[in-house]
């Protein structure tokens, strides 16, 4: 390891460095508040770290503004792709740590473990986003995975430890699937290393014969994509890789689903995105997967929305509505150079958008409902009756984020929604955008539900329902996102634009 | 040709009147410490968006045509991929429209006087559903005339589903699933275009496709899903099924808001976006306009005649009544640009006039509603000894809205049928037999409530209040008014559709070369 790439690495180094003293220093000093703030001194550094790289300050002359940087090996790479997704995970990170101080009372044994394990795979996601080479990628993917099998079952009861071993399994079962993916496509290659994979590819599928035949040009790269696209599907919760979602997400405490929900998705689909324009963006190659991605989208919106309607439990509903919504992100993947007339990165662009836009909706649907469930102790949907009126500021931001989720203005997820249609149907798959609206109308109906309960019914004990000022502050910022990139998002859209300029480098 | 002209400047009126009543929802909801000092603010804002709106309606330069009192700024998204302007703009068509939402608007507000429930979060929702109304109709940039499309969605879902009766909750979500329906059709239409022409410019994309632009889908399509997405809102048959739950379970105000400016969105997106930018499709498939039109009229007032709920009644009377819009465009095919021009003009005329008089309608079956706590025609009767000034209101209305001359209805109603008879002469003959059975069921339904025996649970009825009696006059002076002497609104509308008119028909006449 060299200077320069302890640089890179600065805010995963001393995001690990956090998760170790906070477990030290829980030996030791048993105030909580002491470690509180070291959390929150600690998540500051990696952004202060990230800013500077972003800035490209320092290491002399041969780090400029908007160049990428590889570190490591050339393992890693560190651009401005890489760090939007540093600034958003570390966000999601910090959000999910404030809803769970409110929370963590909940268990008997492990406390401060928790927040460390959050860490690890926060910092797993980190390195998934910047990786340029398969082996990496599949470390930091164990890294990610792991911490979070733990997480989901630390409450130790019945329907958490059967979620903490469903997703154990799966999660080695996709991983052993990406894996073997990967060596199919090594096996044809000879190389990890994305780029050159990308020119070997080109060689492959130029050279032989048969590649208007056969599709993906060669039948042992239609093996390896279509192994690592059912790999990744598990990570980003798309049909039909989602069996395992609601049970999970159902068995795992709240603030892990969260996290879950919103980072490991925007992780998934930020490797996604640099494996496929990496590797696999020729022409013949990308119309091949995007329409495998086309289908699991129609597949992903159809089922999750409909499924949802049916959902009695609050964590449930979101789950599906995470299927659902990794459909309309799919749709921003169909979008390849192939399909365009111009050649253009708007659909990766709208997958960027769409993912910070979705982690500030989902983040703050799911502070209300963990504000909420800590007082009712339940997280039926019928419990929520009332809501509106024993607490008016929680429904409301839990009625935004409803409402952002069902693609209504003026939100983002609305602006997202708006944004990922366009570029679909700009692709020309605008049967795709079809289903995309269509599944939208079906959302409103179990989305409004809620929002109906919680306004229109009376509530069933009339307790004000009160959350500590963290858990506001957390519900105050995700709420605003909402609405102010709902009515102004050109800052979001254009940092996505910046960023994904850097996925045709690598 | 040069129909590339840019719109540009920034006058802010038009901004005023958008953004006012969200302003003063913002106050509502910071401010007032009790519910009377809502109530009075919330007067205040509907008496400075009506006087903003009459301000527009005398401030739009009637000896030139085209959009004036523009707001205009293209830095709101502008990314390359997907460009989205700030663009606001009033024209012969919107200004009257304008004008409606604001008298309706403040209709509304000093018809919710009663409301006792959770005050403060009604007036707000009351004022964000006028502020988005009037966006509207005067955004000139696809995506914001969708997200005041679409924002309009959130207010009427709580008013219903909240302050309403009967199956609110049932209703409002019938309401909302239908509405977004058709605005998923009508998205996708508009991003065809969006992605076809490379503009959300509702004001440069007529000329564009008269020049050959090439279309990413057929201009059928293109036509179709967009009309849907009106034909949900006017409501045309069988997309209507929403429109007699969401109208009976509303609130007074909100069923005055509904029928009076809601409904005439649909007519003014049919207008404003298939008719100005595919006149063609638009000419080829009257066929089916006039069809439907007919259909609405008749299916819409045999329907009414059954009905026993007064609010019911006049929900289905207003799919009948926008059945004449649909003939009213119908005249769109034309050879005669003469013809045409007056159809398109009677179909805006006819938005507009049912604008007062449904509103006038709801308003005064709420009164009766507060007073007798029914709504079913036969327990009622006689109404009118003891609450003459209802009554009367009442009759106007009614009259009004079988279009006797004199009233606005009439004008309206009389230029539809001479547009649409040069075009389709026996459709259109045949809709004027809804005029008769419009008569039939007004008259009836006036004789079961307001005439005959009284009731005696109605003996010790009150007539309405000073404070009830502004909104009626507001209401009766739009109908005369506007009815005898009609081309005060008229000029403007025409106006509004000779532009349409002349594209539609030159190109028609290069057809036909």
């Amino acid at each position: 390891m060299t200077q320069q790439d302890i640089y890179l690495l600065s805010p995963e180094i001393s995001l690990i460095g956090l998760a170790l003293a906070i477990v030290i220093l829980d030996i030791f000093v048993k105030q909580k508040l002491i470690t509180q703030c070291l959390i929150g001194i600690g998540l500051v550094l990696p952004v202060i770290f990230s800013v500077l790289l972003w800035n490209g300050v320092g290491l002399g002359g041969d780090f400029d503004a908007g160049i990428q940087t590889l570190g490591i090996f050339n393992t890693l790479v560190v651009d401005r792709f890489t760090l939007l997704f540093k600034f958003l995970l570390i966000g999601i990170l910090a959000i999910v740590i404030i809803s769970s101080l409110s929370y963590v009372h909940r268990f008997e044994k492990i406390k401060i473990e928790y927040f460390s394990l959050l860490i690890f795979s926060t910092v797993g996601m980190m390195m998934l986003v910047s990786t340029t080479e398969l082996i990496t990628l599949y470390i930091s993917l164990e890294l990610t995975a792991l911490p979070m099998a733990l997480l989901i079952a630390i409450p130790g009861t019945r329907l958490s430890s059967e979620a903490g071993i469903k997703f154990l399994i799966l999660s080695a079962v996709s991983s052993a699937l990406l894996i073997y993916g990967m060596v199919w496509i090594y096996g044809l290659t000879g190389t990890t290393d994305l780029v050159e994979i990308f020119k070997s590819v080109a060689l492959i599928t130029g050279s032989t014969e048969s590649s208007s035949t056969v599709p993906f040009g060669n039948y042992g790269i239609l093996l390896g994509v279509i192994l690592m696209i059912a790999g990744f599907g598990f990570k980003i919760s798309s049909v039909p890789f989602h069996m395992w979602v609601p049970d999970v997400y159902e068995g795992a405490p709240t603030p892990v689903t969260a996290f879950l929900s919103v980072a490991s998705k925007a992780a998934g689909f930020a490797v996604i995105l640099r494996v496929f324009y990496g590797s696999f963006s020729n022409e013949v190659l990308s119309l091949e997967w995007s329409m495998i991605f086309a289908v699991m989208a129609i597949l992903s919106m159809v089922i999750g929305n409909f499924v949802a309607i049916a959902q009695k439990n609050m964590k449930r509903l979101l789950a599906y509505s995470t299927i659902a919504h990794a459909g309309y992100i799919m749709m921003g993947l169909t979008v390849v150079s192939g399909r365009m007339e111009v050649f253009s990165l708007e659909g990766a662009s709208s997958v960027v958008f769409y993912l910070i836009g979705y982690a500030a909706t989902n983040l703050a649907a799911f502070v209300a409902v963990i504000a909420i469930s800590n007082r009712t102790g339940s997280y039926l949907i019928e419990d929520f009756a009332g809501i509106g009126r024993r607490s008016p500021f929680i429904a409301f931001c839990l009625a935004a984020s409803l409402i952002s989720l069902t693609g209504i203005p003026p939100t983002v997820g609305f602006m997202a929604k708006l944004n990922v249609f366009t570029s679909a149907f700009n692709g020309g798959l605008w049967w795709l955008v079809m289903a995309g609206t269509l599944s939208s109308v079906v959302s409103a109906y179990y989305y409004l539900r809620v929002i109906k309960i919680m306004y229109l019914y009376d509530p069933l004990e009339n307790v004000r329902i009160k959350a500590d000022p963290l858990t506001l502050a957390a519900l105050t910022i995700t709420s605003l996102a909402i609405v102010v990139f709902g009515i102004y998002p050109t800052p979001l859209i254009k940092a996505a634009t910046v960023a994904v300029e850097f996925l045709l480098i690598y | 040709m040069d129909g590339l002209t840019q719109h540009n400047g920034f006058s802010g009126l038009l901004t005023a009147l958008v953004f006012l009543p969200f302003v003063f929802a913002l106050l509502i909801s910071v401010f007032p410490k009790n519910d009377t000092q809502v109530r009075f603010v919330a007067c205040v804002s509907g008496l400075v968006s009506l006087i903003l709106s009459i301000v527009v309606f005398a401030a739009y330069n009637r000896s030139e045509s085209g959009f004036q009192l523009i707001d205009r700024f293209n830095s709101w998204i502008p990314i390359d991929t997907f460009r989205v302007e700030y663009f606001l703009a009033v024209d012969g068509l919107s200004v009257p429209m304008v004008l409606l939402t604001g008298l309706l608007g403040m209709v509304a507000v000093l018809a919710s006087m009663g409301i006792t429930h959770r005050v403060k979060q009604y007036f707000v929702l009351i004022l964000v559903l006028q502020g988005t109304v009037f966006g509207v109709f005067t955004a000139l940039d696809f995506i914001m005339f969708f997200l005041f499309w679409e924002l309009e969605l959130i207010p009427m879902f709580f008013l219903i589903s909240v302050w309403g009766s009967g199956r609110k909750e049932y209703s409002a979500m019938k309401f909302i699933i239908f509405t977004f329906l058709g605005s998923a059709f009508m998205l996708l239409g508009i991003l065809a275009l969006y992605l076809s022409a490379g503009t959300f410019d509702m004001t440069a994309l007529p000329a564009m496709l008269q020049g050959g632009l090439k279309l990413v889908l057929p201009a059928g399509a293109i036509f179709g899903l967009l009309f849907v997405g009106f034909a949900v809102k006017l409501p045309v048959w069988p997309l209507h099924t929403w429109l007699p739950d969401a109208h009976t379970d509303a609130p007074t105000a909100v069923s005055v808001m509904l029928a009076g400016v809601l409904l005439k969105m649909g007519g003014y997106g049919m207008i404003r976006v298939t008719a100005s930018i595919l006149p063609d499709v638009m000419s080829d498939l009257s066929w089916l306009l006039v069809a439907a039109g007919v259909i609405n009229v008749l299916y819409g007032a045999v329907i009414t005649i059954r009905q026993t709920d007064l609010k019911r009644l006049v929900a289905f009377s207003s799919i009948s009544h926008m059945g004449y819009v649909l003939i009213g465009l119908s005249a769109i095919a034309s050879k005669s640009a003469d013809a045409a021009t007056v159809g398109l003009t009677g179909a805006s005329m006819q938005m507009f006039a049912h604008g007062t008089i449904t509103g006038l309608m709801f308003l005064t079956v709420g009164l009766i509603y507060d007073r007798t706590h029914t709504r079913y025609i036969p327990d009622l009767g006689g109404l009118s000894t003891k609450t003459p000034i209802i009554a009367t209101a009442f009759l106007i209305a009614g009259l009004a809205s079988l279009g006797l001359p004199g009233t606005i209805g009439f004008a309206a109603e009389i230029l539809i049928f001479l547009g649409a008879f040069s075009v389709w002469a026996w459709p259109t003959a045949l809709a004027v037999f809804g005029v008769v059975i419009t008569a039939g069921y007004i008259l009836w339904m006036g004789q079961r409530t307001l005439f005959g025996p009284i009731n005696d649970r109605w003996s010790s009825l009150t007539d309405a209040s000073k404070l009830e009696l502004i909104p009626i006059a507001l209401l009766i002076g739009a109908i005369f008014v506007f009815g005898i002497y009609p081309s005060f609104l008229t000029d403007l509308f025409t106006m509004g559709v000779e532009p349409i008119v002349t594209m539609s028909s030159g190109s028609a006449e290069i057809l036909s070369r």
